[in-house]
């Protein structure tokens, strides 16, 4: 498949304008600023694009909730909260190509009459914050942001804002708060962001490659975006693959390539001729697959059929050496340590799974842990605000399903059964 | 106290933002990287003074975002080795180790010299190149032994 969204992350100085613009770089947003703006959101509607930051809404569809009032001041955030564990992708673009992300947020902003946008990146990614600053400052320049962008009146501005290290905040209502400098907690909705967002102002947050997938979409047309893979998933996507294999790394593809062929094809097979155990599909809240799952096309509906989810598309590979319960204690750490304490059943909860896991890893389990996980799973799913305590479930659930022997296995023997 | 940069750095945050309160997150920032990577009470207190916040405000941003290290005597390197799920499967606990040996304290600490902090992190987004560190600002990644040992060596 042609590459669209890293096909410039290699060139040299990949990152200037100069580099972008050769390669054929703001074309896309001369032809968007031509057009009404009811039309591009029509046009993304139609490529049927869905938000790759993990929930896979249809972006075109979220657009289309901005009130179309034009003396109401809009915005756009971009989410760069990029933290799901085995998520490494929106890192690639931000770092070597952040003018594809700029064109697409500027092309974004002009079809929801937004004039104000802030890129949200994570705390630590000191490296990518500069980058985009001085692309920005690139944009600004050549006259691609600011008042009048190109002669046509249409005037935005674009700003990075430093998360601090909370995973939380990639959860888009947490995002918001953070922005206006609270603690990063989500938000009860309704109100939809899209009514009530940034200062109470109608907001789009979309994701990096989301945003990124834009500039195509408007210079090849819609068709042909709908044609790449699935009709209802279509479109390219980063797969970022992790753990167990020869090569890890990012492989963009076609949107519903099979697992198997991602992991023995493009990455390279597993490390060391070890045998395959379980992938986890996207990012560790996706619900762990297992070898006769593996020709399941990478795409939002075939992976939810599946009781799973395609997530960030971040793919963790594990052999058959890797120990499921510490794999599940290491995930419920994360989401214990990450949990923002606003809902008790998360806060609790999380912390709860996590001291059970350890000491079933650690040889101290009792009789009776393994249905207590099962329990206290049952008393956070659903009675959450947002879907980070449900998360911390999936993954858990998603192992138990599928290696609950190896928990029992832990409880009776005080010893692990693979390693 | 804030030194005249840092309140340069936080006048221009001022106008990134419609309100004066979105700042404060950077403004901490910046007073935190003025002290080696420390943020002192004096500072918070100084950063909500000048954005006009009640001091309260500050503490809640610091208490509750992990990158802000409030009186934690953090060492002139922070070293932060990430011990999530990839990381871990490409032999981070190893790596870790390795580090506690060689600098001879537990993660969470600093050597006695106050050059080194090695700290235990989840996921810093760099799971293809697993396992990986952050030192200060910046990215080690694919990490061995070796390469732990080179880079330790090259700091200033």
């Amino acid at each position: 498949m042609e590459k669209i969204l890293l096909k410039n992350i290699h060139k040299e100085d990949s990152f200037k304008i100069e580099t972008y613009l050769a390669g054929g770089g703001y074309v896309a947003l001369k032809k968007a600023l031509k057009e009404r703006p009811d039309d591009i959101i029509q046009l993304v509607q139609d490529s049927n694009l869905r938000g790759r930051g993990g929930a896979g809404f249809p972006a075109g569809l979220k657009w289309s909730f901005i009130p179309k009032d034009p003396t109401m001041q809009k915005y756009l955030a971009c989410n760069a909260d990029e933290g799901e564990p085995g998520t490494f992708k929106d890192r690639a673009i931000i770092d070597n190509d952040p003018h594809l992300l700029i064109e697409g947020m500027i092309i974004t902003s002009f079809a929801i009459g937004a004039s104000s946008s802030y890129i949200y990146i994570r705390g630590e990614f000191e490296f990518g914050a500069s980058r985009l600053e001085e692309a920005i400052a690139e944009a600004y320049e050549k006259g691609y942001l600011g008042d009048n962008i190109l002669g046509t009146g249409f005037n935005l501005d674009m700003a990075v804002h430093r998360g601090a290290g909370a995973y939380i905040c990639g959860e888009e209502t947490a995002l918001l708060d953070s922005l206006e400098g609270r603690r990063g907690q989500p938000r009860i909705k309704p109100p939809f962001p899209a009514i009530a967002g940034l200062y109470g102002k109608p907001t789009v947050i979309n994701n990096v490659e989301t945003l990124s997938c834009i500039p195509a979409i408007v210079e090849k047309g819609a068709k042909w975006f709908a044609a790449i893979g699935p009709e209802k998933s279509p479109g390219p996507k980063i797969f970022g693959v992790s753990g167990h294999v020869e090569r890890p790394g990012l492989y963009e593809l076609p949107m519903g390539t099979s697992a198997r062929e991602i992991i023995f094809e493009h990455s390279g097979g597993m490390l060391g001729g070890k045998k395959f155990k379980a992938l986890i599909p996207g990012g560790v809240t996706a619900p762990m697959l297992v070898e006769e799952e593996l020709d399941t096309g990478m795409d939002f509906d075939s992976l939810a059929a599946l009781g799973s989810m395609l997530g960030s598309g971040g793919m963790i590979v594990m052999d058959e050496t890797t120990c499921m319960v510490r794999v599940s204690w290491i995930i419920n750490k994360f989401f214990s340590h990450e949990s923002c304490g606003k809902c008790t059943p998360c806060r609790e909860g999380t912390t709860w799974l996590t001291k059970v896991l350890y000491r079933i890893e650690h040889g101290e389990g009792n009789a009776g842990d393994v249905e207590l996980l099962d329990r206290i799973c049952g008393n956070i799913f659903g009675r959450t605000f947002c879907p980070l305590g449900d998360g911390a479930v999936m993954a858990l659930r998603g192992c138990m399903k599928h290696f609950r022997d190896e928990f029992v296995y832990h409880v009776e023997h005080k010893r692990c059964k693979v390693c | 106290m804030l030194t005249e940069e840092t309140k340069t750095h936080i006048e221009g945050l001022l106008n990134k933002y419609k309100t004066r309160r979105s700042a404060v997150m950077p403004a901490l920032m910046h007073a935190q990287k003025q002290n080696a990577g420390n943020l002192t009470e004096e500072d918070m207190r100084e950063v909500a003074d000048y954005i006009g916040l009640n001091p309260v405000v500050t503490n809640e941003i610091v208490g509750f975002y992990t990158m802000y290290n409030p009186l934690k005597d953090i060492g002139t390197y922070h070293i932060q080795v990430c011990a999530n799920l990839s990381c871990s499967l490409r032999q981070a606990e190893f790596i870790i180790e390795y580090l506690e040996k060689k600098l001879d304290i537990k993660s969470g600490e600093t050597t006695k010299n106050k050059r080194y902090t090695l700290t235990r992190v989840e996921c810093l987004g760099s799971c293809g190149t697993a396992p990986m560190m952050q030192i200060n600002d910046d990215y080690f990644e694919d990490l061995t032994v070796s390469k732990v040992d080179e880079i330790l060596s090259n700091l200033d």
